[in-house]
């Protein structure tokens, strides 16, 4: 099937578009979709001099929480300050004002502490004026309201900003919201990395996969095996300090969001090898060992002392509670050519199925996790290949051919599961394929209420084979922003037509805050 | 054609090396040689052979002197080599630039210098220390076709200018010689009249900030003149019109339903002598601001549905005699290119005009858009050269069109002359041009979208038939590539690696 070529039918669309823009301005442009909107038509009037974002007078969070804190500025400054056009001091003529947002956590604040997968998102806005409220259980919610508010403040034809009262209760309808990135085929500045998780917060992403390593290249900079990024960097410049990682995981946080590394093993790990000896499996042709290295070699002590320092390093380092360990695509070929793996596989009894020697090293893996005290993620592979996994293991399923099956079956076994299969950003089409994104139902299968529970939530995966940090904000947004609402609105949010008037604003909206962000169709934005 | 001769052999000698190959696109002739000269940004000078007919003074030339001084070496200070070594220096490093014929304030310009510098440019290599050297080289070079082209959709979506002269920018290091702008169409009218100022006024998105001044035009012009790029601007009609219609009452064909005008237009209406005095005066101001001989007239994609709901143009055609629309677009098309004719421009078409049989001048230039309809692409080329048009193919290189992966490699293998013809057919291939229509595209991600990708058009393009080695271009591409990113350029990659300087986010 071609794209349409030149530029035929698109015409009346672009009418409907424009059309669309212009009447959509009364309801507001709010990305993803909350739980429960009433929007009165009375308006409220903001005058930027004489508005102010503070925390409320029962909140258990104080000006101590510099989370809240930069989160208030840094709204402020969205909300005003990337208009241009000046204003003169405030004179409306009579018309109500909005003259404070009150901020108010309900419960413990959780301000210094890191997001986990059940932190509390919840909150709700009642906007009137002169003084709106938002509140929230912990200061995740805050986020999550603050960016919801700052969507309802518009300027009018005058250019003065305005504001409908307005009444929101939200929450999410998955908790695991995410992001794949893929700094292993392309490197990704830091600078890149952080724009993303700007854009991932005007979206209510919540988990940043970091994708570090795989056969490519290991920017990542181990303090106890500091050979792995030296040799098996792309360059000295192409590598994430200690700091550097610190700084991404930290701007995060204050986000609201987790990140989760992954590293990818016993396959995707050609990269790991140049710096680690004895790592990887030589490949053999015919009893003869040849240059060429496989995936992980599962046979020897050292890979698992190897790892165990390792995993003991990534555990420090990145403070969430789950490490994405990989598992996919794991070539067997070369394990079987390789006479010490041969003998081995004899040795425990595992003949020659390499499925079992798969699930030997994996569940020594999981041991390592385990007694690291921390959770696992892994590609959907090792549940397909009857590995044995522990029962809190959280499976990803990435398959795109019958990926309601699948998570039918990881369900129905008991595991938490993760969509990403309908959402590989990287495979690019011409046209509006936010539009698919969008349709995906994640929880369309046959199962029981305590399955479809199972299913912890869905990741937009940019792979990183044609995407570094030329193309990577563009191609991403706002096609992930589609995901983004399927992920957070409650399953009747589903009007494509609607959503298109919504997400056009919303675009628009975020090319204003820097987001490169690629148009949906013909059109332009107000600014 | 004069051609580009560059013998590298400067005046310093130095140790062996063998020089990466970024060079984009491939020359026609070019013998790469160990040996291989150190240069030194303080020293190095661009200079006017004493027999070249262009001297110092030649705006184009200088210009372009002082640019590629900067892409070469950055336009901050570079420290004085230190002579302390027992390396020697004998002399300055000196490119001596001659050229037979100077066309230095033409429009018809110095393209060929400008190429030249540019295959210069990119011979030079910078080791890890950070020393430049080039290795000794002949080339002589030509382009395969006169028109290599870039179309850009400023209609759909508006570019800023900055976006324009940046594209321009890139199109240089890629040797492409034509910008195609898209200017008006449906969606939007940016392009400021000044006989019908009502046309942006209405038409644009926003009147104030959407719009291209005759200023901004101009600036585009000489921008695309210093860098050897011709602009051939483009005016759709009689369709692709919608907004024009609001500027100028009584423009376009109103549409019925029944016996009444629905509110809704059409195309341009041809049945009116107030469209022609329009059209007149309109290309009469198009004539004089766009310097090229050629115009672009368009004439793709007539919808006939609004013309046959009105009574008017029913009785029109019966006056006329005509049975059948598409002799009443021929009618349209052929009172247009009387009136540009009349101003001494030439024109090109898209290849509707040529398939509704409306008969052209002889000299008309036919642009081939569509892949399968009516024929496949190639064998309309064999139509329009056979019937003595020259052609311009673009049909296979929409670059607004994506697919996953390394969709160039497709674009690299088209090979333009692959229809069956006489050698006098082939001839009256004058080149193609890369498409980037604008409904998907705009400042956010137009860069990455066009380059390197054009890139593998321009040089089909530029060089031999016989540059059709996919591993030798991929190697050279992927240089390029790099080279594009450290000239600041957003080029996307086209395979897993990296390069030593990459994208800066801002």
């Amino acid at each position: 099937m071609r794209p349409s070529p030149h530029r035929t039918p698109e015409l009346l669309l672009a009418l409907l578009a424009l059309a669309a823009q212009a009447s959509a301005q009364q309801t507001p442009a709010l990305w993803p979709w909350p739980r429960s909107v009433k929007v009165s038509p009375e308006l409220l009037n903001i005058a930027p001099e004489n508005f102010h974002i503070f925390h409320g007078r029962n909140s258990r969070a104080s000006p101590s929480c510099s989370l809240l804190q930069e989160a208030f500025q840094r709204y402020y400054k969205y909300i005003f300050g990337f208009y241009k056009r000046h204003h003169g001091p405030a004179n409306f003529q009579g018309g109500a004002q909005l003259e404070q947002l009150q901020v108010s956590i309900t419960l413990q604040s959780q301000c210094d502490s890191f997001p986990t997968v059940s932190s509390d998102e919840s909150y709700s806005l009642l906007v009137q004026g002169p003084v709106s409220f938002l509140k929230a259980k912990r200061v995740w919610g805050a986020l999550r309201g603050l960016e919801t508010f700052s969507q309802l403040v518009y300027q009018d034809s005058d250019g003065a900003f305005t504001i409908n009262k307005s009444s929101i209760t939200d929450s999410p309808r998955f908790a695991h919201r995410g992001i794949l990135i893929d700094t292993s085929r392309h490197y990704l500045s830091v600078k890149t990395i952080l724009k993303t998780l700007d854009a991932m917060a005007f979206n209510k992403f919540n988990v940043l996969h970091w994708h570090i390593v795989d056969d490519q290249s290991f920017p990542y900079q181990s303090t106890a095996f500091p050979e792995l990024s030296n040799k098996g960097s792309y360059s000295l410049s192409h590598v994430y300090t200690p700091r550097d990682v610190h700084k991404v995981v930290e701007y995060a946080r204050v986000r609201g969001i987790r990140v989760i590394p992954e590293f990818d093993t016993p396959g995707h790990t050609q990269s790991w090898g140049k710096g680690q000896k004895d790592l990887l499996t030589p490949c053999y042709i015919e009893k003869r060992k040849t240059e060429r290295v496989g995936p992980i070699n599962p046979t020897l002590n050292t890979t698992y002392t190897f790892f165990n320092t390792f995993f003991k390093e990534i555990s420090s380092v990145f403070p969430d509670h789950f490490i994405h360990l990989g598992g996919d695509e794991v070539d067997f070929r070369c394990w079987l050519s390789n006479p010490d793996i041969q003998n081995f596989m004899k040795k425990k009894g595992f003949g020659d199925n390499s499925m079992s020697l798969e699930s030997f090293y994996i569940k020594n893996i999981l041991d390592i996790i385990t007694s690291l005290k921390k959770g696992s993620i892994v590609w959907q592979e090792l549940f397909d290949d009857n590995v044995e996994l522990r029962p809190d293991t959280v499976v990803e399923v990435w398959k795109n051919e019958n990926y309601l099956a699948n998570l039918k079956e990881v369900t129905s076994s008991g595991f938490k599961a993760i969509l990403s299969a309908p959402w590989y950003l990287d495979i690019i089409s011409y046209g509006q394929d936010w539009k698919k994104y969008y349709r995906v139902e994640p929880l369309k299968f046959d199962g029981s209420k305590k399955q479809k529970q199972l299913v912890i939530g869905g990741e937009a995966c940019l792979w990183g084979e044609y995407v570094d940090a030329t193309n990577l904000i563009p191609r991403l947004w706002p096609r992930a922003s589609a995901v983004g609402e399927r992920l957070w609105s409650p399953e009747t949010v589903i009007d494509v037509d609607d959503a298109y008037s919504r997400l056009v604003r919303h675009r628009c909206r975020m090319v204003s805050r820097g987001i490169t962000a690629q148009p949906l169709f013909t059109g332009h934005c107000g600014h | 054609m004069a051609g580009c001769r560059l013998w590298v052999s400067l005046l310093l000698a130095a140790a062996l090396a063998s020089s990466a190959t970024a060079v984009w696109p491939w020359p026609q002739y070019i013998q790469t040689y160990h040996r291989r000269y150190t240069l030194y940004p303080n020293n190095f000078q661009f200079r006017y052979h004493a027999a070249s007919a262009a001297q110092a003074g030649c705006v184009v030339l200088d210009e372009a002197f002082r640019r590629y001084r900067n892409l070469l070496f950055g336009s901050g200070s570079w420290p004085r080599p230190s002579f302390s070594r027992k390396q020697l220096i004998l002399g300055k490093n000196v490119l001596v630039v001659s050229v037979i014929t100077a066309e230095c304030n033409e429009f018809p310009n110095l393209e060929s210098v400008e190429n030249c510098l540019e295959t210069f440019s990119q011979l030079v290599w910078k080791s890890a220390e950070g020393t430049f050297f080039i290795n000794k080289t002949k080339i002589k070079d030509f382009p395969r076709f006169p028109h290599r082209g870039i179309l850009l959709d400023t209609s759909r979506h508006y570019l800023p200018l900055s976006s324009i002269l940046d594209t321009l920018d890139v199109m240089a290091y890629n040797k492409f010689n034509v910008f195609h702008w898209h200017l008006v169409d449906d969606s939007s009218f940016p392009y400021e009249s000044f006989t019908f100022p009502e046309l942006t006024r209405k038409g644009s998105y926003n009147p104030v900030t959407h719009i291209y001044t005759a200023q901004d035009v101009k600036e585009v012009i000489e921008y695309a003149r210093l860098r050897g790029i011709r602009v051939l601007a483009e005016f759709d009609t009689p369709g692709h019109t919608l907004s024009w219609g609001p500027g100028v009452p009584g423009l376009l064909t109103p549409c019925y339903s029944g016996s009444r005008p629905s509110g809704t237009f059409g195309p341009v209406n041809p049945s009116l002598n107030s469209t022609y005095d329009f059209m007149s005066t309109f290309f009469l101001e198009i004539s004089s601001v766009f310097p090229d001989f050629y115009l672009h007239l368009g004439g793709d994609e007539v919808d006939f549905t609004c013309w046959r709901s009105n009574p008017n143009i029913e009785a029109f055609m019966k006056k006329k005699g005509f049975s059948d629309f598409k002799q009443l677009e021929s009618f349209y098309i052929q009172t247009l290119l009387d009136i540009v004719s009349d101003y001494d421009k030439g024109y090109v078409v898209w290849q509707e005009v040529f398939d509704n049989k409306v008969k052209v001048r002889p000299d008309t230039i036919i642009q081939v858009w569509r892949e399968e309809i009516p024929v496949d692409y190639m064998k309309e080329m064999e139509e329009i050269t056979k019937a003595g048009f020259r052609a311009l193919l673009s049909a296979p290189w929409y670059l607004n069109r994506v697919t996953y992966g390394p969709d160039w490699k497709d674009m690299y293998k088209v090979e333009p002359l692959a229809f069956h013809g006489t050698s006098e057919q082939k001839g009256l291939v004058i080149g193609g041009e890369a498409c980037m229509w604008g409904e998907y595209v705009d400042s956010t991600n137009l860069v990455p979208r066009l380059w390197p990708r054009a890139g593998a058009i321009a040089e089909r393009l530029w060089s031999s038939n016989l540059t059709t080695n996919m591993d030798f271009a991929f190697k050279r591409l992927s240089h390029f590539r790099c080279e594009m990113l450290r000239r600041g350029v957003q080029a996307q990659p086209i395979s897993v690696g990296y390069c030593e300087q990459e994208f800066e986010q801002t």
